[in-house]
């Protein structure tokens, strides 16, 4: 024992060294994230006539390797909404928590339905996640997700829209994020070109053609996979399946590819 | 002389379990002039008698829009109202601007109920000496909430506060069960009926000291000052000697 009060109770550093304090160092330079690491592809969602379909397969890539095969990136919000999260799997699990402590104070506010759950629909939401995104985008420290946000908002119409990780909303009756944006939207409009066509569309020709597009999806996104998750958002509630499998492909099309893989003419 | 050792501040119980300074805060809003609260099925309103200082001056507002949907009604120190209706203001565009959602009624005197008990258990402060009405429409339909200085709120059908209240309040309770069925129009002449019947002898309902707010289904609040309660004022009170010539009007 010596005689300083706060070596008291301690290790001996004539025992056991100096005690290394550099766990204690918080400070550092503060870092920002500056490109998605573990990632999810594309998310599709179309509004039909009284809801939405919504879909992303169970992948989370690193880099170009298939790393996680069973990562489900579709989230119900208050069994109302249906969350779709494409980019950053890291980010968007950080994002489950946001909404997990935010459900929890939704649901034990004063402001609840007559059914006793909260009245944050789809359309709160997506301002919600629009507000958090812009502000982390303005502390050059994005989370670096799209995410479509579908279920009913005001009225219980259907509601279909899309926040990126600048902060950028965008609403239209068929989405689709990452590479869907390219493969998947021009499908998803040439059967539903307006908000007149998706109020004629029924659920089960909605489902399909989410179907078709993820079929589409998986022939040519080499970040894709044959197993992916669905979900209906209706008056009835949701209805989600995380274990889908794509039915029915027929690779025949690839033969007439020419210009890469392994034909070189 | 009799004095309190209990009173100096808003900490300390008497032996009889009371806190004074929060009684006290009380009595301020007894002084402050009458306000009315009454909600039906589709609508709530507030009505309130306004005071002018002198007969010289502007006359004090009594009922204030909070948001689109909702408005407050006060009774005793206006500039603790003014503060109170402030903090309302930002906690409601708040909801607006995360949520795009109108907060709701019951959330925002929860949240003013919050803030109105830390001033009777915290060193240095004072309880608010005013006492609210809440009014107004929210998802779950119209309702009318009172607040007071305590710190308590509770949810009403009909209420009234402020000075020579209870001659309005036993209207209130005479008319209780009509109130769920009112429309717009009958709802507010039953506000303006109570209101006049806690007035003085000498004093009647006029262009200038009668406020009215309200707010329905698909409606939103609407503050009826000075001239456009004159329309109310007749309906309420068709046959009432001298009322006209308060309220001529120069062309």
């Amino acid at each position: 024992m010596n005689h300083l009060p706060q070596a008291w109770g301690r290790p001996r550093d004539d025992v056991y060294g100096a005690y290394d304090a550099s766990h204690f160092q918080m400070s550092g330079p503060t870092q920002h994230s500056s490109r998605p690491i573990v990632t999810g592809t594309s998310v599709v969602a179309v509004k039909f006539k009284d809801g939405v379909v919504i879909a992303a397969d169970n992948l989370a890539s690193y880099g170009s390797l298939a790393r996680f095969t069973d990562v489900k990136r579709l989230r119900t919000f208050n069994s109302k909404s249906v969350l779709g999260f494409g980019g950053d799997v890291s980010d968007m699990q950080y994002l489950d928590r946001l909404l997990n402590s935010l459900s929890v104070r939704e649901n034990y506010s004063t402001s609840i339905d007559d059914s006793g759950k909260s009245d944050l629909d789809a359309h709160n939401l997506h301002r919600y996640l629009s507000k958090v995104m812009y502000k982390r985008r303005s502390d050059f420290n994005p989370l670096w997700n799209h995410i479509l946000v579908a279920g009913l908002g005001e009225k219980d119409a259907p509601f279909l829209a899309s926040v990126d990780l600048l902060g950028t909303t965008f609403s239209s009756p068929t989405l689709a994020t990452g590479f869907g944006a390219h493969l998947a939207q021009p499908i998803l409009r040439r059967q539903v070109p307006d908000e007149a066509a998706s109020k004629e569309l029924s659920q089960e020709k909605a489902v399909e053609l989410i179907r078709e597009c993820m079929k589409v999806l998986f022939y040519r996104d080499a970040r894709s996979m044959d197993k992916y998750s669905i979900a209906v958002i209706s008056k009835s509630g949701v209805d989600l399946k995380e274990d889908e499998k794509l039915e029915n492909q027929s690779w025949a099309f690839a033969e007439g590819i020419r210009g890469y893989g392994t034909q070189v003419n | 002389m009799f004095r309190n050792n209990y009173d100096s501040d808003a900490l300390t119980f008497s032996p009889q379990g009371r806190i004074f300074q929060v009684e006290y805060a009380q009595e301020a809003v007894k002084q402050g002039s009458v306000v009315v609260g009454i909600v039906s099925k589709t609508h709530a309103v507030l009505a309130a008698l306004k005071r002018n200082a002198e007969e010289l001056s502007s006359y004090q507002k009594k009922v204030i829009e909070i948001d689109a949907h909702y408005g407050i009604a006060l009774a005793g120190l206006a500039s603790d109202a003014r503060v109170l209706s402030n903090f309302m203001q930002q906690q409601s565009l708040s909801s607006r601007l995360t949520y795009d959602r109108p907060i709701a009624l019951a959330e925002i005197t929860h949240r003013l109920s919050i803030r109105a008990q830390k001033s009777t258990q915290q060193h240095g402060r004072r309880p608010y000496g005013v006492g609210l009405l809440i009014a107004g429409i929210d998802t779950t339909g119209p309702h009318l909430f009172e607040f007071q200085p305590s710190g308590v709120t509770q949810e009403m059908v009909a209420c009234a506060m402020g000075a020579r209240s209870q001659m309005a309040r036993t209207y209130l309770e005479r008319h209780v069960d009509e109130f769920e069925a009112c429309g717009k129009d009958e709802l507010i002449k039953h506000a303006l009926r109570a209101l006049k019947e806690s007035l003085s002898q000498d004093k009647e309902l006029t262009v200038d000291n009668t406020s009215v707010g309200i707010s329905g289904e698909d409606e939103a609040f609407i503050l009826l000052d000075g001239q456009s309660v004159v329309p109310w004022l007749n309906a309420t009170f068709e046959n009432r000697e001298g009322g006209e010539e308060s309220m001529e009007v120069d062309s």
